[in-house]
Protein backbone atom coordinates (compact mmCIF):
# COMPACT_ATOMS: atom_id res chain seq x y z
CA UNK A 1 0.00 0.00 0.00
CA UNK A 2 1.39 3.57 -0.85
CA UNK A 3 -1.69 5.62 -0.16
CA UNK A 4 -1.57 8.51 1.93
CA UNK A 5 -3.27 8.29 5.08
CA UNK A 6 -3.85 11.07 7.84
CA UNK A 7 -3.17 9.27 10.74
CA UNK A 8 -2.45 10.63 14.57
CA UNK A 9 1.36 10.11 15.22
CA UNK A 10 0.44 7.73 18.54
CA UNK A 11 -1.82 5.40 15.95
CA UNK A 12 0.90 5.81 12.98
CA UNK A 13 3.48 4.47 14.85
CA UNK A 14 2.04 1.95 16.39
CA UNK A 15 0.27 0.74 12.78
CA UNK A 16 4.06 0.99 11.38
CA UNK A 17 4.83 -1.79 14.21
CA UNK A 18 2.17 -4.21 13.04
CA UNK A 19 3.24 -3.63 9.61
CA UNK A 20 6.73 -4.79 10.54
CA UNK A 21 5.47 -7.88 12.34
CA UNK A 22 5.19 -6.88 15.93
CA UNK A 23 2.42 -9.31 17.29
CA UNK A 24 2.87 -8.94 21.42
CA UNK A 25 2.16 -5.78 23.04
CA UNK A 26 2.30 -5.37 27.04
CA UNK A 27 1.83 -1.87 28.35
CA UNK A 28 0.25 0.05 30.86
CA UNK A 29 -1.44 3.55 29.91
CA UNK A 30 -0.15 6.77 30.51
CA UNK A 31 -0.72 10.33 28.46
CA UNK A 32 0.79 11.11 26.11
CA UNK A 33 0.77 8.02 24.38
CA UNK A 34 -2.57 5.84 25.21
CA UNK A 35 -3.20 6.17 21.36
CA UNK A 36 -0.38 3.44 20.71
CA UNK A 37 -2.34 0.53 23.46
CA UNK A 38 -5.32 1.70 22.55
CA UNK A 39 -4.83 1.21 19.10
CA UNK A 40 -2.94 -2.08 19.56
CA UNK A 41 -5.68 -3.04 21.46
CA UNK A 42 -8.09 -3.10 18.50
CA UNK A 43 -5.23 -3.80 16.04
CA UNK A 44 -2.68 -6.57 16.97
CA UNK A 45 -6.47 -9.07 17.62
CA UNK A 46 -7.36 -8.53 13.91
CA UNK A 47 -3.81 -9.99 12.71
CA UNK A 48 -3.44 -12.86 15.12
CA UNK A 49 -1.66 -11.13 17.77
CA UNK A 50 -1.72 -10.41 21.43
CA UNK A 51 -2.83 -6.86 23.72
CA UNK A 52 -2.72 -7.22 27.07
CA UNK A 53 -2.42 -4.23 29.34
CA UNK A 54 -0.42 -5.27 32.68
CA UNK A 55 -0.90 -4.07 36.35
CA UNK A 56 2.00 -1.74 35.94
CA UNK A 57 4.97 -0.98 33.87
CA UNK A 58 7.27 -3.14 35.78
CA UNK A 59 4.82 -5.91 34.93
CA UNK A 60 5.03 -4.90 31.32
CA UNK A 61 8.29 -4.90 30.73
CA UNK A 62 8.91 -8.33 32.48
CA UNK A 63 6.48 -9.17 30.21
CA UNK A 64 8.08 -7.86 27.07
CA UNK A 65 11.18 -9.29 29.11
CA UNK A 66 9.59 -13.10 28.73
CA UNK A 67 7.86 -12.57 24.91
CA UNK A 68 11.61 -11.18 23.76
CA UNK A 69 13.00 -13.88 25.04
CA UNK A 70 10.78 -16.55 22.59
CA UNK A 71 12.15 -14.33 19.32
CA UNK A 72 8.95 -13.03 18.54
CA UNK A 73 8.11 -9.27 17.62
CA UNK A 74 7.22 -7.69 20.90
CA UNK A 75 7.20 -4.06 21.79
CA UNK A 76 6.12 -1.52 24.80
CA UNK A 77 5.32 1.72 24.73
CA UNK A 78 5.13 4.71 27.27
CA UNK A 79 6.12 8.17 28.68
CA UNK A 80 8.81 9.18 30.92
CA UNK A 81 7.84 8.21 34.40
CA UNK A 82 6.59 4.70 32.91
CA UNK A 83 9.65 4.10 30.92
CA UNK A 84 11.41 5.13 34.95
CA UNK A 85 9.55 2.31 36.08
CA UNK A 86 10.36 -0.09 33.19
CA UNK A 87 14.11 0.72 33.60
CA UNK A 88 15.24 -2.52 35.48
CA UNK A 89 13.93 -4.87 32.87
CA UNK A 90 15.24 -2.96 30.14
CA UNK A 91 18.86 -3.24 31.58
CA UNK A 92 17.45 -7.51 32.32
CA UNK A 93 16.97 -7.02 28.40
CA UNK A 94 19.62 -5.22 27.29
CA UNK A 95 22.02 -7.85 29.78
CA UNK A 96 20.02 -11.08 28.56
CA UNK A 97 20.70 -9.77 24.77
CA UNK A 98 16.70 -9.94 23.52
CA UNK A 99 15.17 -8.11 21.01
CA UNK A 100 12.28 -6.18 21.62
CA UNK A 101 11.05 -2.66 20.30
CA UNK A 102 10.49 -0.13 23.12
CA UNK A 103 8.59 3.89 22.25
CA UNK A 104 8.80 6.89 24.85
CA UNK A 105 6.68 9.72 24.00
CA UNK A 106 7.99 12.10 26.32
CA UNK A 107 6.26 14.52 28.52
CA UNK A 108 7.73 16.96 31.17
CA UNK A 109 9.76 15.89 34.45
CA UNK A 110 11.14 15.20 37.07
CA UNK A 111 8.90 13.59 38.52
CA UNK A 112 5.21 13.65 37.51
CA UNK A 113 6.06 16.48 35.39
CA UNK A 114 3.30 17.52 33.19
CA UNK A 115 1.71 15.13 30.01
CA UNK A 116 2.94 18.20 27.59
CA UNK A 117 5.52 17.06 24.99
CA UNK A 118 9.21 17.59 26.35
CA UNK A 119 12.90 16.09 25.52
CA UNK A 120 13.94 16.15 28.56
CA UNK A 121 14.71 12.21 28.65
CA UNK A 122 17.64 12.09 26.50
CA UNK A 123 19.86 11.80 29.03
CA UNK A 124 17.78 8.68 30.26
CA UNK A 125 17.73 7.07 26.49
CA UNK A 126 21.09 7.53 25.52
CA UNK A 127 22.99 7.01 28.59
CA UNK A 128 20.76 4.26 30.35
CA UNK A 129 17.96 4.61 33.17
CA UNK A 130 18.81 1.27 34.11
CA UNK A 131 21.81 -0.15 35.79
CA UNK A 132 24.82 -1.40 34.40
CA UNK A 133 27.38 -0.89 31.07
CA UNK A 134 24.56 -0.94 28.48
CA UNK A 135 22.71 0.65 25.51
CA UNK A 136 19.92 1.21 24.10
CA UNK A 137 19.75 1.87 20.13
CA UNK A 138 17.65 5.18 19.99
CA UNK A 139 15.91 6.19 16.92
CA UNK A 140 14.25 10.06 17.33
CA UNK A 141 12.15 10.57 14.42
CA UNK A 142 11.36 14.37 13.16
CA UNK A 143 8.46 13.92 11.13
CA UNK A 144 5.21 11.00 11.49
CA UNK A 145 6.74 9.58 8.24
CA UNK A 146 9.81 9.55 9.69
CA UNK A 147 8.94 7.90 12.46
CA UNK A 148 6.67 5.36 10.52
CA UNK A 149 9.68 4.39 8.47
CA UNK A 150 12.00 4.51 11.60
CA UNK A 151 9.88 1.85 13.78
CA UNK A 152 9.69 -0.37 10.83
CA UNK A 153 13.87 -0.10 10.69
CA UNK A 154 13.42 -0.68 14.64
CA UNK A 155 12.54 -4.16 15.03
CA UNK A 156 14.54 -5.37 11.92
CA UNK A 157 17.73 -3.47 14.10
CA UNK A 158 16.50 -5.23 17.23
CA UNK A 159 17.05 -8.57 15.81
CA UNK A 160 20.07 -7.55 13.89
CA UNK A 161 22.07 -6.60 17.40
CA UNK A 162 19.46 -8.69 19.92
CA UNK A 163 19.27 -5.40 21.59
CA UNK A 164 16.41 -2.76 22.85
CA UNK A 165 15.68 -0.24 20.03
CA UNK A 166 14.01 2.84 21.54
CA UNK A 167 11.46 4.89 19.28
CA UNK A 168 12.64 8.55 21.00
CA UNK A 169 9.10 10.57 20.54
CA UNK A 170 7.77 13.67 21.98
CA UNK A 171 4.29 14.66 22.72
CA UNK A 172 3.74 16.44 19.72
CA UNK A 173 4.73 13.58 18.12
CA UNK A 174 2.16 11.44 19.85
CA UNK A 175 -0.80 13.75 19.49
CA UNK A 176 -0.13 15.57 16.02
CA UNK A 177 -1.85 14.21 12.52
CA UNK A 178 0.31 14.27 9.66
CA UNK A 179 0.03 12.42 5.93
CA UNK A 180 1.74 9.17 6.09
CA UNK A 181 2.32 6.48 3.64
CA UNK A 182 3.46 2.71 5.22
CA UNK A 183 6.24 1.69 2.82
CA UNK A 184 7.50 -2.00 3.00
CA UNK A 185 11.16 -1.53 3.45
CA UNK A 186 14.25 -3.48 2.19
CA UNK A 187 14.46 -6.67 3.55
CA UNK A 188 17.13 -7.44 6.07
CA UNK A 189 19.21 -10.08 6.45
CA UNK A 190 18.91 -11.00 9.91
CA UNK A 191 20.28 -13.57 12.51
CA UNK A 192 17.89 -16.63 12.18
CA UNK A 193 15.92 -16.51 15.63
CA UNK A 194 15.88 -20.33 16.11
CA UNK A 195 19.54 -20.55 16.58
CA UNK A 196 19.06 -18.81 20.05
CA UNK A 197 15.47 -18.13 21.11
CA UNK A 198 13.49 -20.38 23.78
CA UNK A 199 11.07 -22.82 22.09
CA UNK A 200 13.46 -24.50 19.55
CA UNK A 201 15.88 -27.00 21.50
CA UNK A 202 14.44 -29.61 19.47
CA UNK A 203 16.35 -28.14 16.24
CA UNK A 204 19.14 -26.98 18.33
CA UNK A 205 20.16 -29.85 20.39
CA UNK A 206 20.67 -27.67 23.35
CA UNK A 207 18.45 -25.56 25.78
CA UNK A 208 18.09 -22.06 25.13
CA UNK A 209 19.32 -19.73 28.58
CA UNK A 210 17.67 -16.23 29.18
CA UNK A 211 20.00 -14.45 31.57
CA UNK A 212 21.50 -11.39 32.79
CA UNK A 213 23.23 -13.52 35.93
CA UNK A 214 27.32 -14.15 35.97
CA UNK A 215 28.15 -14.95 38.98
CA UNK A 216 31.85 -15.60 38.11
CA UNK A 217 33.93 -12.44 37.94
CA UNK A 218 35.69 -13.04 34.43
CA UNK A 219 32.31 -14.80 32.70
CA UNK A 220 30.80 -11.20 33.26
CA UNK A 221 33.46 -9.30 32.36
CA UNK A 222 33.67 -11.52 28.78
CA UNK A 223 29.72 -10.81 28.50
CA UNK A 224 30.42 -7.31 29.40
CA UNK A 225 33.24 -7.02 26.21
CA UNK A 226 30.96 -9.21 24.04
CA UNK A 227 28.46 -6.18 24.74
CA UNK A 228 30.91 -3.71 24.50
CA UNK A 229 31.88 -4.86 20.83
CA UNK A 230 28.14 -5.32 19.58
CA UNK A 231 27.75 -1.25 20.44
CA UNK A 232 31.04 -0.36 19.09
CA UNK A 233 29.16 -2.45 16.00
CA UNK A 234 26.39 -0.32 15.99
CA UNK A 235 28.37 2.94 16.11
CA UNK A 236 29.94 1.65 12.89
CA UNK A 237 26.77 0.85 11.41
CA UNK A 238 23.91 2.80 12.73
CA UNK A 239 24.76 6.48 12.87
CA UNK A 240 22.08 8.59 11.42
CA UNK A 241 21.87 12.16 10.74
CA UNK A 242 20.50 14.90 8.36
CA UNK A 243 22.92 17.76 7.02
CA UNK A 244 20.54 20.75 6.45
CA UNK A 245 22.00 23.84 4.71
CA UNK A 246 24.96 23.45 6.02
CA UNK A 247 27.89 23.89 3.40
CA UNK A 248 28.31 27.62 3.36
CA UNK A 249 26.36 27.79 7.04
CA UNK A 250 28.01 30.41 9.36
CA UNK A 251 26.27 29.36 12.35
CA UNK A 252 25.07 25.12 12.27
CA UNK A 253 22.23 24.37 14.48
CA UNK A 254 21.61 21.01 16.34
CA UNK A 255 18.48 19.76 16.89
CA UNK A 256 16.39 16.37 16.88
CA UNK A 257 12.61 15.70 16.75
CA UNK A 258 9.93 18.47 16.70
CA UNK A 259 12.19 20.33 17.54
CA UNK A 260 14.48 19.97 14.70
CA UNK A 261 11.39 21.04 12.67
CA UNK A 262 10.70 24.40 13.99
CA UNK A 263 14.31 24.93 14.08
CA UNK A 264 14.11 24.48 10.27
CA UNK A 265 11.58 26.76 9.68
CA UNK A 266 13.70 29.49 11.67
CA UNK A 267 16.60 28.73 9.20
CA UNK A 268 14.27 28.77 6.13
CA UNK A 269 13.54 32.19 7.26
CA UNK A 270 16.52 33.88 7.89
CA UNK A 271 17.84 32.19 4.67
CA UNK A 272 15.62 34.19 2.72
CA UNK A 273 17.43 37.36 5.15
CA UNK A 274 20.30 36.09 3.70
CA UNK A 275 21.83 34.25 6.88
CA UNK A 276 24.05 31.80 6.21
CA UNK A 277 22.37 29.17 9.11
CA UNK A 278 22.19 25.11 8.24
CA UNK A 279 21.61 22.10 10.79
CA UNK A 280 22.45 18.85 11.65
CA UNK A 281 19.62 16.87 12.90
CA UNK A 282 20.67 13.57 14.77
CA UNK A 283 18.22 10.79 13.61
CA UNK A 284 20.08 7.79 15.71
CA UNK A 285 20.90 9.52 19.59
CA UNK A 286 22.26 6.50 20.48
CA UNK A 287 24.83 5.81 18.21
CA UNK A 288 25.37 9.57 17.64
CA UNK A 289 26.60 11.66 15.08
CA UNK A 290 29.39 12.31 16.45
CA UNK A 291 31.54 12.98 12.98
CA UNK A 292 29.55 16.01 11.42
CA UNK A 293 30.48 17.80 14.85
CA UNK A 294 34.04 16.96 14.12
CA UNK A 295 33.99 18.17 10.54
CA UNK A 296 32.54 20.97 10.53
CA UNK A 297 32.81 23.37 7.41
CA UNK A 298 35.43 26.07 8.09
CA UNK A 299 32.81 28.33 7.48
CA UNK A 300 30.99 27.55 10.83
CA UNK A 301 31.60 30.46 13.95
CA UNK A 302 29.05 29.14 16.15
CA UNK A 303 26.76 25.94 17.22
CA UNK A 304 23.44 26.62 18.25
CA UNK A 305 22.06 23.59 20.28
CA UNK A 306 18.13 23.70 20.20
CA UNK A 307 15.88 21.39 22.83
CA UNK A 308 12.78 20.66 24.65
CA UNK A 309 15.09 20.22 27.55
CA UNK A 310 17.35 22.40 30.10
CA UNK A 311 20.63 21.09 27.67
CA UNK A 312 20.80 17.67 27.43
CA UNK A 313 22.09 17.07 24.09
CA UNK A 314 23.96 19.79 24.44
CA UNK A 315 26.59 17.40 26.15
CA UNK A 316 27.23 15.44 22.78
CA UNK A 317 27.48 18.24 20.75
CA UNK A 318 30.10 19.22 23.25
CA UNK A 319 31.68 16.10 22.45
CA UNK A 320 31.79 16.42 18.75
CA UNK A 321 32.27 20.29 18.54
CA UNK A 322 35.50 19.75 21.11
CA UNK A 323 36.86 23.26 21.78
CA UNK A 324 36.94 24.76 17.79
CA UNK A 325 33.65 26.74 17.92
CA UNK A 326 31.65 28.38 20.74
CA UNK A 327 28.19 25.96 21.48
CA UNK A 328 25.30 28.10 22.74
CA UNK A 329 22.06 26.85 24.07
CA UNK A 330 18.51 27.49 23.48
CA UNK A 331 15.66 25.70 25.38
CA UNK A 332 12.03 25.61 26.75
CA UNK A 333 10.95 23.46 29.47
CA UNK A 334 7.59 22.51 31.14
CA UNK A 335 5.43 21.12 27.85
CA UNK A 336 6.81 24.55 25.98
CA UNK A 337 8.70 24.10 22.77
CA UNK A 338 11.19 27.04 21.26
CA UNK A 339 9.03 29.23 18.90
CA UNK A 340 10.60 29.63 15.57
CA UNK A 341 10.80 33.54 17.10
CA UNK A 342 12.82 32.33 19.90
CA UNK A 343 15.19 30.69 17.38
CA UNK A 344 15.61 33.09 15.58
CA UNK A 345 16.43 36.04 18.11
CA UNK A 346 19.27 33.37 19.56
CA UNK A 347 20.58 32.98 16.40
CA UNK A 348 20.61 37.02 15.70
CA UNK A 349 22.29 37.64 19.02
CA UNK A 350 24.85 35.22 18.67
CA UNK A 351 25.90 36.34 15.13
CA UNK A 352 25.24 39.56 16.12
CA UNK A 353 23.23 40.34 12.66
CA UNK B 1 4.75 29.22 -8.45
CA UNK B 2 2.85 30.82 -5.82
CA UNK B 3 4.27 29.14 -2.60
CA UNK B 4 1.16 28.40 -0.62
CA UNK B 5 1.26 28.30 2.61
CA UNK B 6 -1.66 29.01 5.03
CA UNK B 7 -2.14 28.41 9.01
CA UNK B 8 -5.83 27.85 11.08
CA UNK B 9 -5.45 28.24 14.93
CA UNK B 10 -9.33 27.28 16.06
CA UNK B 11 -10.16 27.60 19.13
CA UNK B 12 -13.17 27.12 22.27
CA UNK B 13 -14.63 25.07 24.79
CA UNK B 14 -14.41 20.89 24.72
CA UNK B 15 -17.50 20.15 23.30
CA UNK B 16 -17.74 22.44 20.49
CA UNK B 17 -15.86 20.69 17.98
CA UNK B 18 -13.02 22.73 17.37
CA UNK B 19 -10.92 20.04 16.84
CA UNK B 20 -13.17 18.66 14.76
CA UNK B 21 -13.25 21.61 12.21
CA UNK B 22 -9.38 21.37 12.38
CA UNK B 23 -9.56 17.96 11.31
CA UNK B 24 -12.00 18.60 8.57
CA UNK B 25 -9.69 21.34 7.14
CA UNK B 26 -7.42 18.68 7.30
CA UNK B 27 -8.28 15.96 5.79
CA UNK B 28 -9.57 18.15 2.98
CA UNK B 29 -6.18 19.47 2.26
CA UNK B 30 -4.94 15.83 2.13
CA UNK B 31 -7.20 15.22 -0.47
CA UNK B 32 -6.44 18.10 -2.43
CA UNK B 33 -2.41 16.72 -2.50
CA UNK B 34 -1.07 19.29 -0.04
CA UNK B 35 0.85 18.74 2.97
CA UNK B 36 -0.68 19.14 6.27
CA UNK B 37 -0.07 19.26 9.95
CA UNK B 38 -2.67 19.00 12.40
CA UNK B 39 -1.95 19.49 16.38
CA UNK B 40 -4.89 19.48 19.27
CA UNK B 41 -4.19 21.39 22.64
CA UNK B 42 -4.18 17.83 25.11
CA UNK B 43 -3.26 19.76 28.08
CA UNK B 44 -5.59 19.51 31.73
CA UNK B 45 -7.25 23.02 30.33
CA UNK B 46 -9.20 20.83 28.00
CA UNK B 47 -11.29 19.68 31.03
CA UNK B 48 -14.02 22.88 31.33
CA UNK B 49 -11.40 24.98 29.66
CA UNK B 50 -10.57 25.58 25.93
CA UNK B 51 -9.67 23.55 23.57
CA UNK B 52 -7.80 24.21 20.34
CA UNK B 53 -5.75 22.90 17.05
CA UNK B 54 -3.28 24.53 15.11
CA UNK B 55 -3.24 23.38 11.20
CA UNK B 56 -0.80 23.85 8.13
CA UNK B 57 -1.28 23.38 5.07
CA UNK B 58 1.53 23.99 2.24
CA UNK B 59 2.39 22.92 -1.09
CA UNK B 60 5.83 22.23 0.60
CA UNK B 61 6.78 20.03 3.13
CA UNK B 62 5.80 21.61 6.88
CA UNK B 63 8.66 21.91 9.02
CA UNK B 64 7.61 23.52 12.16
CA UNK B 65 4.10 22.02 12.90
CA UNK B 66 3.50 24.65 15.69
CA UNK B 67 1.26 27.92 14.80
CA UNK B 68 2.77 30.75 16.39
CA UNK B 69 1.05 33.36 13.91
CA UNK B 70 -2.08 32.27 12.06
CA UNK B 71 -3.77 33.56 8.60
CA UNK B 72 -7.14 32.73 9.89
CA UNK B 73 -8.23 32.16 13.46
CA UNK B 74 -11.60 30.49 14.69
CA UNK B 75 -12.55 32.01 18.42
CA UNK B 76 -15.81 30.18 19.63
CA UNK B 77 -15.86 31.04 23.17
CA UNK B 78 -14.77 34.40 24.74
CA UNK B 79 -11.51 33.05 26.57
CA UNK B 80 -10.22 32.00 23.05
CA UNK B 81 -10.78 35.61 21.94
CA UNK B 82 -8.27 36.77 24.59
CA UNK B 83 -5.75 34.44 24.15
CA UNK B 84 -5.69 34.35 20.46
CA UNK B 85 -6.68 37.27 19.02
CA UNK B 86 -3.14 38.63 18.84
CA UNK B 87 -2.10 35.69 17.01
CA UNK B 88 -4.00 36.65 13.43
CA UNK B 89 -1.32 37.63 11.25
CA UNK B 90 -1.95 41.29 9.76
CA UNK B 91 -4.21 40.53 6.58
CA UNK B 92 -5.34 37.53 7.87
CA UNK B 93 -9.09 36.59 8.67
CA UNK B 94 -10.75 36.33 12.16
CA UNK B 95 -13.84 34.47 12.33
CA UNK B 96 -15.87 34.40 15.78
CA UNK B 97 -19.12 32.77 17.58
CA UNK B 98 -20.96 35.92 17.73
CA UNK B 99 -23.52 34.11 19.99
CA UNK B 100 -20.95 33.51 22.71
CA UNK B 101 -18.65 35.98 21.77
CA UNK B 102 -18.92 39.65 22.59
CA UNK B 103 -15.93 41.46 20.53
CA UNK B 104 -15.74 45.13 21.11
CA UNK B 105 -12.69 47.28 19.27
CA UNK B 106 -12.11 44.91 17.02
CA UNK B 107 -8.52 44.92 15.39
CA UNK B 108 -8.59 46.85 12.66
CA UNK B 109 -5.44 45.82 10.47
CA UNK B 110 -6.98 41.97 9.88
CA UNK B 111 -10.76 40.94 8.57
CA UNK B 112 -12.94 40.00 11.45
CA UNK B 113 -16.68 37.88 10.52
CA UNK B 114 -19.05 37.38 12.86
CA UNK B 115 -20.64 34.17 12.84
CA UNK B 116 -24.10 33.76 14.34
CA UNK B 117 -23.00 30.29 14.48
CA UNK B 118 -25.29 28.65 17.87
CA UNK B 119 -28.21 30.69 16.71
CA UNK B 120 -28.06 28.86 13.08
CA UNK B 121 -27.08 25.77 14.38
CA UNK B 122 -30.17 25.49 16.55
CA UNK B 123 -32.38 26.17 13.70
CA UNK B 124 -31.10 23.28 11.80
CA UNK B 125 -31.65 21.55 14.84
CA UNK B 126 -28.68 20.82 16.69
CA UNK B 127 -26.21 23.28 18.73
CA UNK B 128 -23.22 20.60 17.45
CA UNK B 129 -23.42 21.32 13.60
CA UNK B 130 -22.37 25.10 15.16
CA UNK B 131 -18.64 24.11 14.95
CA UNK B 132 -19.35 23.26 10.63
CA UNK B 133 -21.27 26.70 9.98
CA UNK B 134 -18.32 28.03 11.20
CA UNK B 135 -16.21 25.85 9.05
CA UNK B 136 -18.62 26.71 5.85
CA UNK B 137 -17.88 30.32 6.93
CA UNK B 138 -14.18 29.77 6.99
CA UNK B 139 -14.20 28.40 3.76
CA UNK B 140 -15.69 30.80 2.04
CA UNK B 141 -13.95 33.66 3.42
CA UNK B 142 -10.64 32.37 2.83
CA UNK B 143 -8.73 29.74 0.37
CA UNK B 144 -7.26 27.22 2.64
CA UNK B 145 -9.08 24.84 1.05
CA UNK B 146 -11.85 24.35 -1.70
CA UNK B 147 -15.72 24.35 -0.53
CA UNK B 148 -16.21 21.19 -2.99
CA UNK B 149 -13.48 19.25 -1.47
CA UNK B 150 -14.24 20.64 1.70
CA UNK B 151 -18.14 19.28 1.75
CA UNK B 152 -17.22 16.06 0.35
CA UNK B 153 -14.77 15.38 3.56
CA UNK B 154 -17.96 16.58 5.42
CA UNK B 155 -20.14 13.87 3.89
CA UNK B 156 -17.09 11.03 4.42
CA UNK B 157 -16.48 12.04 7.72
CA UNK B 158 -19.34 12.92 8.84
CA UNK B 159 -21.77 10.93 7.82
CA UNK B 160 -20.94 7.01 8.34
CA UNK B 161 -22.25 6.65 11.97
CA UNK B 162 -25.33 9.31 11.99
CA UNK B 163 -27.12 9.19 8.85
CA UNK B 164 -29.70 11.58 10.34
CA UNK B 165 -27.11 14.32 11.44
CA UNK B 166 -25.92 14.29 7.37
CA UNK B 167 -28.16 16.59 6.09
CA UNK B 168 -27.80 18.97 8.89
CA UNK B 169 -24.09 19.06 8.24
CA UNK B 170 -24.65 19.92 4.93
CA UNK B 171 -27.07 22.73 5.43
CA UNK B 172 -24.72 24.30 8.16
CA UNK B 173 -22.25 24.16 6.03
CA UNK B 174 -23.89 26.16 3.30
CA UNK B 175 -25.34 28.61 5.68
CA UNK B 176 -21.92 29.29 7.09
CA UNK B 177 -20.75 30.17 3.43
CA UNK B 178 -24.03 32.01 2.73
CA UNK B 179 -23.08 34.54 5.99
CA UNK B 180 -19.64 35.90 4.23
CA UNK B 181 -20.98 35.60 0.50
CA UNK B 182 -23.83 37.80 1.87
CA UNK B 183 -21.54 39.82 3.70
CA UNK B 184 -24.20 39.71 6.66
CA UNK B 185 -21.32 39.79 9.18
CA UNK B 186 -18.82 43.07 9.60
Amino acid sequence: MSERVLMKGNEALAEAAVRAGCRYFFGYPITPQNEIPEYMSRRLPEVGGVYLQAESEVAAINMIFGGAGTGERVMTSSSSPGISLMSEGISYIAGAELPCVLMNIVRGGPGLGSILPAQSDYFQATRGGGHGDYRLLVLAPSTLQEGVDLTMLAFDLAEKYKNPVMILGDGFMGQMMEAVEFRTPEPMDLPDKRDWAVGYMERRGTRALVKSLYLDPEELERHNMKLQAKYREMEKNEVRYESYRTDDAEIVLAAYGTTARIARSAINELRREGLRVGMIRPISVYPFPYAPFENLPGSVKNVLVVEMSCGQMIDDVRIGVGRTVPVHFCGRVGGIAPSVDEIEARIREITGK
Amino acid sequence: MAEFFRSLLAAGFGGQGVLTLGQLVAYTAMYEGRHVTWIPSYGPEMRGGTANCSVMVSDEEIASPVVSRADYVVIMNQPSLAKFEPTVKPGGILLYNEDLVSYRNPRTDITVVAVPANALAMELGSEKVANVVVLGALVEAGDIVGADACLATIKDKLGKKKAQMMEMNITAFEKGREIVRKGISR
